[in-house]
């Protein structure tokens, strides 16, 4: 009993940060979706702004005697967001002022982030002294750090406990509650913060339905007259921002301020690209869905005596889950479920 | 900024009667030119648009109607000449300064957005407050719809409205923006007649408020109706305008064609009469199990032209689809196509490219004419080339009959375009559906079916096309035309197919029926049996 719930915690710990970074990475494409702007560059926004973190967090530490966590946390938070803005903008000028065909602009913008960020991420560990040898553990700590907001509480009820049987029960509940929703670093409840935000942004205010028409009918939304170049570039690069601090969350948090040249930032990109499609465009359900894949992609760890294979297998559920959404989607026709309708085309006034 | 609210009527019609000697024009335009590729398609128009009036603008397709109209309301800037607004020179740069100018564009083609609701429509981009007030605005959507006459649901989905809805939404919401000057752009082509009438009198209680309404449009008897005055273009210079008490369709056709054209439809007797297609009990059902045809029977004889009649969506376009191998039909139905021959063979169950061999050719012209029938990325010789890309056995294309093709249908038809390169997208609409009808006819077919062939044409063009039906007629095709203007098919069409809800309501003889009758037989099945 007690080993299936440890297990249980630890597959919800597991599937809540591995979650955390999709989640970003699909909240930022979600509103750059909104604009009608399909951004493939994911992927490489994500670890530009993984390794703008990790530069930022690695300079301040190799510069200063006695790092500060808190310092180093705002340098690595910032130097995040110039990194991945950076990256929206070479996207948003290319596809938004130059109209170049989206799908080619946001691949390339693929490959170019992750080269750029496994070269500087070599060089880095070579400055650190080879491979391997790169920690920012001071600024990681900052992120990591955890509020245990039932701590004091489960202490106290423990204290009590003994006696009565129903208090031994609170306090296990607790305890349950303390290590499957307590114990996350910031950028955890930060994501799913934004992810409420951008909800009421879309559905409350008057600029969040510009940016929805924007998406839908440019030509509509000009007519009407919105900027809809501003609200393109807008969306675009407050979107690569948010997709950025997933690759961060991933370099600070996850992999707790180290770097690996593997290509996992790529891949987790591109199942942020795919829980855009399973959360059909709707930040709240981004939120569910990044821990629903989270806890999918890792559930061969707590299925015992799997093969390799059988492993790799488990970690396509994610995607199998993705296409029978879509097909689902299609099967109900309901338009609100729907990409929006200009998505992936170049808007011009005076073309006819 | 100014805030774009609902004006209260400023010039109330304190003393309206006839004190109008003299009239203020509200717009100005002075030597307006715009250029498309070195082609102008607006050359020095110098117009004047009154308060209170309602301006019938005319022409042929790729007159300059619309762009004329659009570089008023802010989608195209001119290379040339200057607007003013009462009196006062002004830039327009974008849709908003023209909104913020209080001059609203309805366009032909419904700026809005589908899945959002009437009333988030009609607020898109007004920022009015940060979060958004939804109740008010449809408070305000309803004072407007009681004071005009409108109808209109400010919680209905813009995709689930019938296109009269979405029409009547346009123009709630460029009223809501304070518009005071309105352009609408052939906003008839796309309703019914009852429709049509509501539009005007809901245009007339505009004017009484005040406003002025610019109108573009083809059908010269609602010309005569709704409108004061008449401006004409011709090829993108403007004629002259002249009030519409003071002139007649005859006049308004010279001064927009350029030289004298006959009104009259010419309709030879039939001759060599023979049957070609016979359709007996065919019922068609569409994917949501809606009854499309409910067993319909007749013959299209060859030598003759069969005129179809209905209120739009009465099964027409199923009919025509399921004779092109489009559409599928109930187990029942009988097709049977009889070629010049004399050899008889079935149409249900063959594919569109067997039955298209067989000599049966649809020219149908959707609402949205790029839907089918063209490509709208590819230039015209391309676009013929997609009827014949099966011929010739090679590898190869030969692109020189399609070439050569295109190039007698652009000088036959008049089609404008800048060159043989462009894309057909970015031809005007009438000459896109010039292009189409003139490539159908071009395959020198047995059976002729069209839909709407003259829908959005001019009145120059659409005689152009009843000539080349009628000579169709004359080699022996068997015409098929589907017609929303009953005066043509009564002119033109030797017999009529009148369907009512997917049922035959009659088939009544084109030289002896009227008008009132067909109209009868459209609205309720065998209402009048004249056979």
């Amino acid at each position: 009993m007690d080993t299936v719930l440890a297990q249980m915690i630890s597959l919800i710990t597991t599937a809540v940060s591995f979650g955390t970074v999709i989640m970003y990475g699909s909240l930022g494409e979600i509103l750059t979706e909104k604009s009608g702007h399909l951004n493939l560059g994911v992927p490489g926004i994500m670890y530009m702004g993984g390794i703008g973190g990790l530069t930022g967090a690695f300079l301040y530490q190799t510069w200063t005697a006695e790092p500060v966590p808190g310092v180093g946390l705002v340098i690595a938070l910032l130097s995040t967001l110039v990194c991945s803005v950076l990256g929206g903008l070479i996207y948003s000028f290319l596809t938004v002022t130059l109209r170049a065909n989206q799908n080619v602009t946001g691949l390339t913008l693929t490959i170019f982030g992750s080269g750029l960020a496994n070269f500087f991420g070599g060089s880095l560990s070579k400055l650190a002294g080879g491979v391997g040898q790169i920690s920012v553990a001071v600024t990681s700590s900052a992120f990591r750090a955890t509020q245990h907001a039932t701590d004091s509480l489960v202490t106290l009820v423990s204290r009590g406990a003994g006696e009565s049987g129903f208090m031994r029960v609170l306090s296990g509940i607790l305890d349950t509650l303390d290590k499957t929703v307590f114990s996350y670093g910031f950028m955890v409840y930060l994501a799913v913060v934004i992810a409420i935000i951008l909800s009421r942004f879309l559905n409350k205010t008057s600029r969040g339905l510009n940016l929805r028409a924007v998406g839908e009918n440019p030509a509509t939304a000009d007519a009407a007259g919105i900027n809809v170049t501003r609200y393109k570039y807008l969306a675009t690069c407050t979107g690569a921002a948010i997709s950025g601090l997933g690759g961060l969350y991933y370099v600070m948090d996850y992999i707790k301020g180290t770097w690996a040249n593997d290509g996992n930032i790529e891949a987790l990109g591109w199942l942020a690209v795919a829980l855009v499609i399973f959360a059909t465009w709707k930040p709240l359900r981004s939120v569910w869905g990044a821990y629903l894949f989270g806890a999918l992609y890792w559930l061969y760890n707590f299925i015992p005596g799997q093969s390799r294979s059988m492993q790799e297998i488990f970690k396509m559920l994610p995607y199998v889950v993705t296409i029978i959404v879509l097909i689902s989607v299609s099967l109900r026709r309901k338009r609100e479920n729907h990409p929006p309708s200009s998505l992936g085309l170049s808007y011009f006034r005076e073309d006819r | 900024m100014e805030k774009a609210k609902v004006t209260t009527v400023q010039n109330e019609p304190a003393a309206e009667g006839r004190e109008a000697p003299e009239r203020k024009p509200a717009v100005e335009l002075i030597g307006l030119t715009k250029y498309f590729r070195s082609i102008p398609v607006n050359d020095n128009i110098d117009m004047s648009i009154y308060k209170g009036e309602i301006l019938s603008l005319l022409g042929e397709n790729g007159s300059g109607k619309t762009t004329l109209m659009n570089m008023l309301s802010g989608i195209y800037f001119p290379d040339a000449g200057h607007i003013r607004v009462n009196g006062k020179p002004v830039v327009i740069n974008s849709p908003k300064d023209a909104l913020d100018l209080h001059i609203g564009m309805i366009h032909q083609h419904f700026k809005l957005v589908d899945v959002l609701t009437a009333a988030e429509n009609v607020v898109l981009g007004l920022n009015e407050s940060f979060r958004l007030n939804l109740r008010s605005v449809k408070r305000e959507v309803e004072a407007i719809c009681q004071r005009y006459g409108f109808e209109v649901d400010p919680d209905k989905k813009v995709y689930d409205m019938s296109v009269s809805e979405k029409q009547t939404l346009e123009i709630v919401k460029v009223l809501y923006r304070g518009a005071d000057i309105l352009i609408l752009d052939e906003p008839t082509a796309v309703l019914t007649p009852q429709e049509t009438k509501r539009l005007f009198e809901v245009m007339r209680n505009m004017k009484r408020d005040g406003k002025s309404i610019v109108i573009i449009t083809h059908k010269l008897h609602e010309v005569m109706e709704i409108s004061d005055r008449v401006a004409v273009l011709r090829k993108g210079k403007y004629v002259g305008d002249i009030e519409t008490a003071k002139t007649s369709p005859q006049e308004l056709t010279d001064m927009m064609v350029g030289r004298s054209v006959s009104l009259n439809i010419e309709r030879p007797e039939p001759h060599d009469v023979r049957e070609c297609l016979r359709v007996e009990h065919l019922s068609v059902t569409d994917a949501d199990g809606v009854r499309k045809l409910d067993d319909v029977s007749f013959k299209a004889y060859g030598g003759e032209i069969l005129g179809v009649a209905g209120i739009s969506g009465s099964g027409q376009k199923e009919l025509l689809e399921v004779v092109a191998g489009l559409q599928g039909a109930e187990p029942g139905s009988v097709v049977i196509y009889t070629d010049r021959d004399g050899r008889t063979s079935s149409l249900i169950g063959k594919t569109p490219m067997e039955i298209k061999k067989l000599g049966v050719h649809l020219a149908f012209v959707p609402e949205d004419r790029l839907g089918m029938g063209l490509v709208g990325d590819l230039d015209i010789a391309d676009n013929m080339l997609i009827r014949t890309y099966t011929e010739g056995g090679g590898i190869f294309v030969n692109m020189k009959k399609p070439r050569k093709l295109a190039e007698e249908i652009v000088e036959e038809f008049e089609v404008v375009t800048p060159d043989m390169l462009t894309p057909v997208r970015k031809l005007s609409g009438g000459n896109v559906q010039k292009v189409l009808v003139g490539r159908e006819i071009s395959g020198e077919p047995s059976l002729l079916m069209s839909a709407y062939a003259v829908r959005g044409l001019d009145i120059n063009t659409s005689y152009t096309i009843y000539r080349l039906m009628n000579e169709q007629k004359e080699k022996g095709t068997a015409v098929i035309y589907v017609g929303e203007d009953l005066d043509v098919l009564l002119e033109l069409c030797d017999r009529i197919l009148v369907l009512c809800g997917g049922r035959v309501s009659g088939i009544v003889e084109g030289r002896k029926t009227t008008k009132e009758e067909v109209g009868l037989m459209m609205t309720h099945v065998g209402a009048v049996r004249a056979e």
